[in-house]
């Protein structure tokens, strides 16, 4: 390779097979105290129900679960490694006193259904988060239980739907940017709403005169991502809640860009009457491979009474409690009170940060998005020069010529030793490299970030078919999907192996 | 701020660069009038020490140190230790969905394995990478039969857990699904000459959950053959997933809508858990969620990858199988590791504790008070009746440092004053003895003199 990247050095990895190639009869990594009560005769308690055979189980050590598990966790990048710049995932720092607070035992072996009485602990936690997050989001009332970002849209869109059915019409449809993530058409369509297309203009905004002959009596709401996707700021949207308001509809803002803003602008103060936040982006509870999220929704006070169900209120005799007696609410979303684990965590952020240092949390994600914006900017397209707030997004069109595509760009930066950004979306940027470095990077790793993306630009330049079969230095490379997908193995079998 | 990584010189140099005066030039796209310019109005920065401290205060108000009977949906089972350590890993922890395979094998393994184990567990032959939790898997599986079948309505078991049910009463009323509800019968299981009378040609599918949440382990066989005579899937609930250990898997459904808490997830005052769905191959491409599977890279070597995202909203947009976007990833890795320390063997002897110790608390308790269902089969739940209101009775166990079982009349006002209670591994004779002693002489018509507070 002509370029050496500065950032990373091939190391070796160890090798390891499935944990059922490992498993052998006898073995075993669990011991059971002896029984304090008398045995019982299975078969005489459970007749035919009783299971005799567990199937292909595992049978292991510790040792070999310990290494089997440390093994394949470093063939995964994370964030604890480097820069991890997918655009709208936000991926910054997972503070390690948040998974400590989360472990007390208290609160780790916690029931939900254990009494008030011995629950305030809990209930301190959730009423304290809630308070935080109305004022962060300059919102009147918040709901805890949505599981995560796409379940708090469908929760918006059903405080939507009770809100407005109380005036009288429910109505019909839900306006949405071709910019939004997937999940808000998803949403609408699991709710039972038509989605509409809203078009952007050519500065990747809302386009203000098209949402002005689209809105009518029909429409529900318009679910608006604020920063949208690009990473711009909507600089119309008292305009578009006006336009909004005045027909009797509702702006509903995905607050999965919320890091550009926390500290600095509050929705509630632009027009928002409701919105979705994510704890695991913007309040850095871990994503952990792709779960657990949590999604809270914030609300203006008129769609309080639609609030799933319980809420959390302060009894006469001061304690706290759950409230079910909610006759206009919406019902439940999802069994018990949320992902509490994720409020304990998100909560120790915001306490860890204060109100001086989310702000500087805010302007330093934005600010890092521009110094990369900065860095790459005439070296790879950008579709839109509208200013960007806390991510940027980039498109293939110069590296196109030469046959080489986002994808392959992305394959590419790993050989560099970064996780790629975010690719082919937004959709209406064609090849997307949606960049979101947050706050959490230091200048020396954005040096790093922007001089690994320069020398890939050269190499597409000399030697596009290098580009092409990058990844070079991982453990596997360029996997088969189309074969995945076709003939799907979705699971091991004895045979199989 | 401790998590910034930047000097002030670094942030002028950087300020310097992109050709900004100050911070404020980059925030100029938010109206003036919109941009904050006070403090907001949260606690102030805190030191490391202080949060610490702050949230041990709130542990210690909060049941640390009690011995429970609690269960319905959310178990107190011992997690081995190794499970925190390995999730720990920041390589498990601090990674994202696995989009790009070539730096995403360990998460990807990890669920195929998870699949896999899910899939033997329960008799079914796929799984999914994991789902919010039981209760909307149950909705979604619902969901997902409605597509397969093209049938508007579906008959839900009155057993099924009631906050189950009001999750998929919340997202029914939305999707024009009629729910029909078949009770229970005298022996706490499904009734079944109702479940044949309530199933129309317009039944898309049966709900059940078994165990059910009385803890009574229901009749697949019976209950498949009604359903599959009449067209319909049957859909099974599963809460208590360490019953799989022991209790035949409900193998003659069609999906299985599983809660995985019980494998090594702490009880979180309920969340996060682990829902996943398992069902036939034939249907895999209308399950919601996502799929990890096999397949090799360009030299051959076996590795694994998302698939079938076709199914997805990012794909689909709003003809997608479902909205959903994140599955539970790092609590299915605690499962994951759970199902194999205990395997094969450890698996069905923990199972084994369980059902002992709930054999004996019913026993001991039925000497004082009816224990109802007792005729059918039942895991590690039993619901005890008695004279005195439960919430009395608990608030006198209270005093004693135990939680006693969850009145039902809250869920089920037909049931008057009897309380779930569950045993599992942890729960010891002692705290059995001493709760069935309390019990025994409330019940003999010899509470305690002084009328304490009742907790509810």
């Amino acid at each position: 390779m002509k370029h050496m990247t500065r950032k990373a050095t091939r190391h070796i990895s160890q090798n390891e097979g499935l944990i059922f190639e490992k498993s052998s009869s006898g073995k075993a990594a669990w011991k059971l105290p002896p029984l304090d009560v008398p045995e019982v005769d299975t078969a005489k308690l459970l007749g035919s129900s009783e299971r005799k055979d567990l199937g292909n189980m595992p049978e292991v050590s510790e040792i070999e679960i310990i290494r089997h598990f440390t093994r394949l966790s470093t063939w995964n990048y994370a964030i604890d490694l480097g820069m991890y710049p997918l655009g709208s995932c936000t991926m910054k720092y997972n503070p390690r006193v948040n998974e400590v607070v989360t472990r007390l035992d208290g609160l780790a072996n916690g029931h939900p259904y254990q009494p008030e009485k011995i629950s305030q602990g809990a209930l301190r936690i959730l009423k304290t988060l809630s308070e935080c997050l109305i004022e962060i989001t300059g919102m009147d009332a918040i709901t805890l239980q949505p599981a995560a970002g796409a379940q708090g849209e469908l929760t918006g869109l059903l405080l939507v739907r009770g809100y407005l059915q109380s005036k009288g019409n429910p109505r019909e449809k839900i306006l949405i940017p071709d910019s939004a993530h997937g999940t808000n058409p998803a949403t609408a369509a699991t709710v039972g709403y038509a989605v509409e297309n809203l078009k952007s203009n050519d500065r990747g905004m809302v386009d203000v005169a098209a949402l002005a002959s689209q809105m009518n009596e029909d429409v529900a709401a318009l679910m608006l991502t604020n920063p949208n996707t690009l990473g711009i700021f909507e600089q119309e949207i008292h305009r578009i809640a006006e336009i909004l308001h005045a027909k009797g509809g509702l702006l509903y803002m995905d607050g999965a860009n919320m890091n550009a803003l926390v500290g600095k602008a509050r929705p509630g103060d632009f027009g928002v009457d409701l919105m979705h936040l994510n704890l695991h982006k913007t309040f850095s509870t871990p994503h952990g491979g792709g779960g657990p999220g949590s999604g809270p929704v914030a609300v203006k006070q008129m769609l309080e009474p639609f609030l799933p169900k319980p809420v959390v209120i302060t009894k006469a005799d001061g304690t706290l409690g759950f409230d079910y007696n909610r006759p206009l609410s919406v019902g439940r979303v999802r069994a018990f009170y949320g992902n509490f684990g994720m409020f304990t965590r998100a909560l120790a952020y915001i306490l860890a940060n204060g109100p001086d240092g989310l702000r500087q949390t805010t302007e330093d994600a934005v600010l890092n998005a521009n110094y990369i914006r900065k860095g790459l900017e005439g070296v790879y397209d950008l579709p839109y020069s509208t200013p960007s707030m806390h991510e940027v997004v980039f498109s293939d069109k110069i590296q196109a010529k030469k046959g080489v595509r986002t994808m392959d760009l992305a394959k590419r930066l790993i050989d560099y030793g970064f996780h790629p950004y975010t690719t082919a979306f937004p959709l209406i940027v064609p090849g997307a490299l949606m960049i979101e470095p947050t706050e959490s990077e230091p200048k020396e790793e954005l040096d790093l970030f922007i001089e690994a993306m320069r020398s890939i630009a050269e190499e597409v330049e000399e030697d596009p078919q290098m580009v092409l079969n990058a990844p070079h230095n991982t453990r596997v490379s360029r996997l088969d999907e189309v074969a995945a997908a076709r003939k799907p193995v979705l699971r091991w079998k004895p045979t199989s192996s | 701020m401790r998590y910034l990584p930047k000097s002030k010189a670094d942030r002028q140099a950087m300020l310097k660069n992109i050709g900004a005066r100050s911070i404020d030039d980059l925030f100029a796209p938010i109206p003036a009038e919109y941009r904050l310019q006070a403090d907001l109005d949260i606690p102030r920065q805190m030191a490391e020490s202080e949060i610490v401290d702050w949230f041990r205060h709130r542990s210690r108000e909060n049941g640390d140190g009690y011995t429970s009977f609690l269960g319905a949906g959310a178990y107190y089972h011992y997690r081995p230790v190794i499970i925190d350590s390995l999730i720990s890993r920041g390589e498990f922890l601090t990674a994202y969905t696995p989009y790009q395979a070539e730096v995403s094998q360990g998460t990807l393994q990890s669920i195929f394995e998870f699949q896999t184990m899910v899939s033997e567990l329960t008799g079914m032959e796929v799984a999914n990478a994991s789902m919010y939790d039981g209760s909307t898997a149950s909705t979604e599986a619902v969901m997902m039969a409605a597509r397969l079948t093209g049938r508007r309505s579906a008959v839900v078991a009155r057993s099924l857990h009631p906050e189950y049910r009001e999750v998929l009463n919340t997202y029914a009323g939305q999707q024009a699904l009629i729910l029909i509800t078949v009770g229970f019968g005298e022996n706490g299981r499904l009734d079944l000459k109702q479940l044949e009378k309530s199933i129309t040609p317009e039944t898309g599918c049966v709900l059940i959950q078994s165990p059910n949440f009385f803890g009574t382990i229901e009749d697949i066989a019976a209950i498949a053959e009604i359903t599959h005579t009449h067209g319909a899937l049957l859909v099974v609930a599963i809460s208590e997933a360490v019953a799989l250990g022991i209790v035949e898997p409900p193998r003659q459904a069609d999906i299985v809508a599983m809660e995985a808490q019980s494998f090594g997830v702490p009880l979180g005052f309920g969340g996060p858990y682990c829902g996943v769905i398992a069902t036939r191959e034939q249907f895999v491409r209308q399950m919601p969620g996502r799929l990890v599977g096999q397949t090799i890279d360009k030299s051959g070597k076996r590795g694994f990858v998302l698939t079938l995202a076709t199914r997805e909203q990012h794909i689909r947009r709003e003809k997608a199988t479902s909205n959903i976007c994140t599955n539970q990833a790092l609590v299915a890795l605690m499962a994951n590791i759970f199902m194999t320390v205990y395997g094969k063997v450890g698996l069905r002897e923990l199972a084994k504790q369980n059902l002992a110790k709930t054999a004996y608390a019913a026993a001991q308790f039925g000497r004082h008070a009816p224990v109802l269902f007792s005729v059918a089969p039942r895991f590690n739940e039993f619901v005890v009746q008695t004279q005195e209101d439960p919430y009395v009775i608990n608030s006198r166990l209270l005093g004693h440092k135990i939680v006693g079982g969850l009145p039902l009349r809250k869920f089920f006002p037909e049931l008057g004053n009897a309380a779930l209670w569950c045993c599992t591994e942890i729960t010891t004779r002692s705290a059995i003895d001493t709760a069935v002693g309390m019990l025994a002489e409330s019940e003999a018509g010899e509470p305690a003199a002084e009328a304490e507070e009742v907790a509810r």
